[in-house]
């Protein structure tokens, strides 16, 4: 072998990404790790935006850019203009467009230097963290798809906002609660420093006149907080007794219109107590328990939201010699549609003109790539990974195999039993008692004096205000489900975390769940030098059984000199030897006589899911390479913590059986708990069964998992997924490995016992707190003080709590 | 003490004027996005002229 040069390449010019052998520039020149960063360093130049880079490197964050080079005609059609696009005045017009890939600071300022590169572009405002760009243009001088197409060429691949009106109707509804609560706050802060005056007299002594100007100030003030800001509680109180239940809006309610019933009427007589101070504040703190609720929801809401922006809205329809694009909405069978390479397919079909290698993995959950050929089937959502196809439309939208699964998912989605959440079910008994309590209280008292029946009634209805035990539960696992977020989890809802808590099954995918979804060389027979040609052979491809084979940085070898042959192989020379290296079929064909080692393997390995690929040098076959998906390299331990955890793991996979059983041993999961082959409705049997003997929790990516995640108690969408299985899950993981699932459910326990603690003290609190105001021990100044320092404390025992430790990189950007 | 009848209406005044404020900033939108406009002050900062550049130094 000659001279071994081990020199690092220097990264690509864009991202900083090492630059594969085949796009080396000479020194000097900016090389590039793909078309995609060569364009945009291009396009930034042009438009003398180079200060990107100085903004990126401060982010110290680069990724390759993407760039689809689509023409994005789709956005100029009147229907869209019509629904999506809102009139400004001065003839402009607005819209909303989703945005991949914008992550950062960079990302920001250059998304928003659009109007300087395309003329008649008015403005774009980023939104980053939902990854939405508001995008105001002037129709007369340009078109929506002049921005778009921009904005491609900047690396930031474009979509419509798909959901945009409910993102509205969210939206101005946060607005209005937080209207709400700034009033209550403000309100609140104004009653409290009056009763600090009203406290003064209590101890001091207080001339009649302020005493009545403090009180009716204080009575005026605290009526838009309770009427306006607390209205839902009235609304919410109505709702349950219509539907003769008890929720804690109940005691809410009775608390709030009684405590200022009851200020109202001494404060016209100048006699007893006012609550004022109470009330307005338990109005201030209950509002801000939900807007903080609301908005842990509304974020997961909005990732699921810009999943369903991500699938495919156009297709490029053959129309005679040209190609023009067209929505999704307006494809009919019978259309010739051209799918170029790492394009989704957009409808079920036939290949008519070329051939590819075709990634079902969302679909199947099969890991090889499948060798298409004309006269071939494709399914609309698999990915077109070799190269440009023609094909016949056969089925379209809802007919298509991803329509017909979704529907399963939806019926599967709707039997799901609802579950009876921990802070409802204790609600309910604790409202009936404190109300059977102030009762008691009341008829006690009533033999005393009315007064003081009235006093200690509502002294106790408002001391024992649920308002520690109201937050106790929803602000511990908000605050969970938000440090979960910047962990890299989103959780859809408060019952999934008391769900995931409990152990019980955990069904697994295998393709893209405990494997990575790439491939790369799992085993190898033969020479070192061999596998070393090969690689610098493969580097000159980009098939991707090539991009397996080939290493980053190879050695020298001498010049190369390769030809890719249509049937899976590469024929060339490297340095002075001559290489031949493809699939078994294509081997056979040419090499008749095989070592009987080679051939052994060749089946062997293929009986195990593996991609065999054989190399011959100088005319003698000398090596064979076994590819596949490698585990994760934390599965094996991660898989270990779940059975500490509770949970029972097995895994059903649609992939070949053999390939499933090789990583079942791998991971310790006994034979009988691993299963391949499962077509997406086994799957769902598969959940359905298990939930006869426990509650189920099913971990999945593709499409193909969709309908099981859907069935099980519990779905976990994870990191690298289809959008089908995000829109049903429960919960989506965004960063890789099998030990996020561990660090979740360990969130989820762990959040628990602060629900659990959370609830102990309040009731506690309120137990204390009752009995003190049933013996007549509680006055106004007391009850101010104990019901917000109670809520304090279970607010600083949720915001401390460790669950989710947070980490330093935010999720999915 | 006479002066609570003026100052405490007053005060209360300015307490509106502040939930005025508030108002107009949630139903704008202000408080929608947190995180982008903090970002967005490193890329406004343009290089400075070189005729500028020159007086600093």
């Amino acid at each position: 072998m000659g001279h071994v040069s081990s020199t690092l390449a220097p990264g690509c010019a864009h991202c900083g990404l090492p630059v594969p052998l085949a796009r080396k520039a000479p020194p000097g020149d900016a090389a590039f790790c793909c078309d995609g960063c060569a364009t945009v360093h291009a396009v930034l130049n042009e438009h003398g935006l180079t200060r990107y880079y100085t903004l990126a490197k401060e982010a110290g964050d680069g990724r390759p850019a993407k760039v689809t080079g689509r023409s994005h005609e789709e956005l100029d059609d009147a229907a869209f203009t019509a629904r999506a696009c809102a009139p400004l005045p001065g003839g402009l017009l607005a819209t909303d467009l989703f945005l991949e890939g914008v992550h950062c600071a960079a990302c920001v300022w250059l998304v928003e230097k659009v109007p300087s590169m395309v003329d008649g572009a008015i403005e774009v405002r980023l939104d980053l963290p939902r990854s939405r760009a508001r995008v105001v243009w002037d129709p007369a001088r340009a078109r929506l798809s002049d921005l778009a197409v921009a904005l491609d060429r900047l690396g930031y691949p474009v979509h419509p906002y798909r959901g945009g009106r409910a993102a509205a109707l969210r939206e101005r509804e946060n607005r209005e609660l937080l209207l709400k609560i700034g009033v209550a706050g403000a309100v609140a802060g104004n009653v409290m420093a009056i009763a600090f005056g009203l406290y003064g007299g209590f101890l001091h002594g207080i001339e009649p006149e302020y005493l009545r100007l403090f009180r009716f100030t204080s009575l005026i003030v605290a009526l838009p907080s309770v009427f306006w800001c607390g209205a839902t509680f009235f609304l919410g109180a109505f709702r349950a007794v219509r539907a003769r239940s008890l929720s804690m809006d109940v005691p809410i309610a009775i608390g709030l219109s009684a405590g200022y019933a009851q200020g109202a009427f001494n404060t016209i007589r100048s006699t007893g107590e006012v609550y004022f101070d109470v009330v307005t504040t338990l109005v201030f703190l209950l509002l801000v328990g939900r807007y903080l609720l609301k908005r842990r929801q509304g974020s997961a809401v909005e990732a699921a939201e810009l999943l369903a922006s991500l699938s495919p809205s156009s297709a490029r329809v053959i129309d005679g010699d040209v190609e023009r694009e067209v929505p999704l909405e307006a494809l009919v069978p019978g259309m010739r549609v051209a799918v170029r390479t790492g394009e989704t397919f957009p409808a079920d079909g036939r290949i008519v003109d070329g051939r590819s290698s075709v990634d079902l993995a969302l679909l199947t959950g099969e890991s090889r790539p499948v060798e298409v050929v004309c006269g071939d089937a494709v399914h609309a959502g698999t990915v077109n990974l070799g190269g440009r196809l023609e094909v016949a439309v056969d089925r379209t939208g809802e007919d298509t195999r991803v329509g017909r699964l979704m529907r399963l998912v939806e019926d599967s989605a709707r039997r799901r039993a609802p579950i009876v959440q921990l802070a409802d079910r204790i609600a309910g008994r604790f409202v009936a008692a404190v109300l059977a309590l102030a009762g008691v209280t009341f008829a006690i008292w009533w033999h005393v004096s009315t007064q003081l029946a009235f006093d200690h009634a509502i002294a106790l209805l408002i001391v024992t205000c649920p308002c520690a035990l109201g937050l106790a539960t929803p602000l511990a696992i908000s605050a969970a489900i938000g440090r979960a977020a910047r962990a890299g989890f989103l959780i859809r809802g408060a019952d999934v975390v008391e769900t995931l808590s409990q152990g019980g099954r955990m069904i697994l995918d295998k393709t893209g769940t405990l494997t990575t979804g790439e491939l790369t060389i799992l085993r190898f027979w033969g020479r070192e030098e061999v596998r070393a040609l090969v690689a610098a052979a493969e580097a000159h491809s980009s098939h991707p059984v090539a991009r397996a084979l080939a290493s980053p940085h190879p050695p020298a070898m001498g010049p190369v000199e390769i030809e890719e042959t249509q049937g899976g192989g590469i024929v060339g020379r490297v340095g002075r030897h001559a290489l031949v290296a493809g699939s078994p079929a294509f081997f056979a064909a040419r090499f008749p006589v095989w070592p009987d080692e080679i051939r052994d393997r060749v089946t062997s390995w293929s009986g195990e899911g593996m991609t065999p690929v054989v190399a011959a040098v100088d005319g003698a076959v000398c090596a064979v390479f076994g590819l596949g998906a490698p585990l994760h390299g934390d599965a094996r331990e991660a898989i270990a913590s779940m059975r500490k955890l509770g949970y029972e793991p097995s895994i059903v996979s649609g992939d070949h059986p053999g390939a499933v059983a090789a990583v079942a041993h791998a991971l310790g999961v006994p034979p009988d708990r691993a299963r391949g082959g499962a077509s997406p409705e086994d799957k769902v049997a598969a959940v359905i069964e298990g939930r006869e003997y426990a509650r189920v929790v099913m971990v999945g990516d593709g499409v193909n998992d969709a309908a099981a995640l859907a069935a099980a108690n519990v779905g976990i969408a994870v990191h690298g997924g289809a959008e089908a299985a995000f829109s049903v899950a429960d919960v989506f993981v965004t960063r890789p490995g099998v030990a996020r699932l561990v660090e979740l459910v360990e969130g989820c326990r762990h959040t628990l016992r602060v629900v659990k603690r959370n609830l102990v003290f309040s009731l506690a609190y309120n137990v204390i707190a009752v009995g003190l105001a049933m013996t007549g021990l509680i006055n106004p100044l007391v009850a101010a003080i104990l019901m917000p320092l109670s809520s304090l404390t279970v607010i600083a025992s949720s915001s401390l709590a460790r669950s989710f430790a947070p980490y330093r990189r935010l999720p999915w950007r | 003490m006479a002066v609570m009848f003026v100052l405490l209406p007053a005060a209360l005044l300015f307490a509106a004027a502040a939930v005025a404020v508030f108002a107009w900033a949630a139903r704008s939108g202000q408080f929608d996005d947190l995180e982008t406009p903090a970002m967005r002050i490193l890329g406004d900062d343009e290089p400075k002229k070189p005729s500028e550049r020159r007086m600093v130094d």
